[in-house]
């Protein structure tokens, strides 16, 4: 925690869930959970993200969508699948509609648990997601450093 | 004629929490016309009442939507029993209506935040998402959970209210009262927000009649018509008016769901000082068979359940019909003229639940 030096950005689409776990979401970012001070900001556009908090167990309308707003997310980026309808489908997984979790759309790191997801447990998630980030981009980091001195080389 | 464009609005959007999609045709700057489309959160929760068993169909009815849950397990319930010729005890039926009352104060605070985030005003939106907190504390308390309640069951309600939770809930009323009376003077002198809502998108009270409109929405422009007024579970036994008003334009939606607080916390008052000493449920024999149609007034409006069976376990029918869908029309036929800028607090305004509608 103490070596974490980037403030992440959250993006957060709702794929297909019951938005319990959308507004607990919304409700770990406002002041009562107040996860903002841990350095991460709420934003609407995907191409500033760097978190993606994915809620629901995707239905086929919605699974370009998701899979747009992935590809249009900078690398490095890391996946959270908010809730037991994201991780494998909850409640809705016999439904006909449904695909069943967000990882068979998109990769996913980090699962949170719950129906619908607590505020604490999203934070959680949030935290490891920050820690996953920050290795992510210091291998990125590397590799860039890594790809530029070839060019000199050559 | 200027040159008309189509602007899409959404499924991922900054001031919608769930996926919504709307072609806007704008000419310049203003509106023509709005063609939504749906079906983003679609999960055929209809068709699992085929393969669940009537008893555990509860607990999917409730996963329709997380901000009215309580509603559609309680209105999934009422139609199941209808069909059986259950008769709810007491009660059951005043501590079903406390929990609806708190889940509409629940929902109005959350939409009063989310409305004042779309048109910018981030303290108002965290300060009335700080006060909905008190609800959810009440619910964990009561119920066990904070978002998805689960107390509701064919026949009645599986949790009672002891006295020290009762006082609890007493004091944490009078918070929220307190509180939302500080928000009030924001919410209804400040110029930003009156800037932002006066005279934005007005419906005339036949308007809202012709286009099947419900709820807050409807009354907001003098539609005097709520479900509660029916009597189901204990409404019959309070003394409540529904809230109209009759400017029809944003800032009379704001008016209308602000009251709405206040009036759901005496309902909630009142229901605890009637409270009646008795039994929680009534066992249920048997399988339902025939078909029942219930309507009860969700945060948002009237909304339908409809159930048919046949001495089975399994239901042939579940069918919903949530307020939302029906304020869609209303949605499109206010967006006709609108400035672009506007329509954000305007998609917001009708209080939009696509879980619910989707289903």
């Amino acid at each position: 925690m103490a070596n974490v030096k980037r403030s992440p950005w959250i993006l957060h689409y709702d794929g297909s869930s019951c938005n319990g776990c959308d507004i607990e979401v919304l409700a770990s970012m406002t002041p009562v959970y107040d996860a903002e001070r841990l350095g991460v900001e709420n934003t609407g556009d995907p191409m500033q993200a760097d978190i993606f908090l994915i809620t629901g167990g995707i239905n086929s309308q919605t699974a370009p969508v998701v899979k747009q707003l992935y590809d249009q997310m900078p690398r490095p980026k890391v996946v959270v699948a908010v809730g037991i309808c994201a991780c494998t489908g909850g409640v809705f997984k016999d439904a006909y509609n449904i695909r069943g979790g967000a990882d068979t759309v998109i990769p996913v790191d980090i699962y949170v648990p719950g129906c619908a997801a607590r505020p604490q447990a999203i934070i959680d998630g949030i935290i490891r997601a920050r820690e996953l980030f920050q290795k992510r981009s210091e291998e990125h980091d590397a590799l860039m450093k890594e790809k530029k001195r070839e060019r000199r080389q050559a | 004629m200027g040159i008309q464009s189509v602007i899409p609005f959404g499924p991922q959007h900054p001031v919608l929490p769930e996926p919504i999609h709307l072609d806007l045709v704008v000419e310049d700057e203003v509106v023509k016309e709005a063609i939504p489309n749906i079906g983003f959160i679609h999960r055929g929760l209809e068709g699992l009442a085929e393969k669940r068993d009537f008893n555990e169909m509860v607990y999917v009815a409730e996963r329709t939507c997380g901000i009215c849950s309580f509603g559609h397990g309680m209105g999934y319930c009422e139609a199941v029993e209808k069909v059986m010729n259950v008769e709810v005890p007491e009660r059951a039926k005043y501590l079903r209506t406390i929990w609806m009352e708190f889940s509409r104060v629940h929902s109005h605070l959350l939409w009063l935040g989310l409305t004042a985030d779309a048109f910018g005003f981030e303290s108002l939106f965290y300060e009335c998402w700080r006060i909905r907190e008190h609800v959810l504390d009440v619910m964990e308390a009561t119920t066990g959970g904070r978002i998805i309640f689960s107390v509701n069951q064919i026949g009645g309600v599986h949790r009672d209210l002891n006295e020290d939770q009762i006082r609890f809930l007493k004091g944490e009323l009078d918070q929220i009262e307190k509180d939302l009376k500080n928000c009030e003077k924001t919410l209804f002198g400040d110029m930003t927000v009156q800037k932002r809502t006066r005279g934005i998108g007005v419906l005339t009270k036949e308007e809202v009649h012709d286009l099947g409109a419900a709820g807050p929405f409807a009354r907001a422009s003098g539609l005097k018509y709520d479900m509660r007024m029916t009597g189901y579970e204990a409404y019959g036994k309070l003394d409540f008016e529904p809230i109209i008003s009759e400017e029809g334009d944003c800032y009379a939606r704001i008016l209308v769901r602000t009251k709405e607080i206040f009036q759901s916390i005496q309902l909630i008052r009142q229901a605890l000082d009637q409270l009646p000493a008795g039994d929680l449920n009534v066992p249920v024999k048997g399988m339902p068979k025939g078909e029942a149609l219930v309507r009860i007034e969700q945060p948002r409006g009237e909304a339908i359940y409809y159930v048919n069976a046949e001495n089975s376990r399994f239901l042939n029918r579940f069918r919903i019909r949530t307020p939302t869908f029906a304020n869609l029309p209303g949605l499109c036929k206010m967006l006709q003229g609108a400035n672009y800028a506007d329509v954000g607090i305007l998609v917001v305004s009708i209080d939009p639940c696509i879980s619910c509608t989707e289903r």
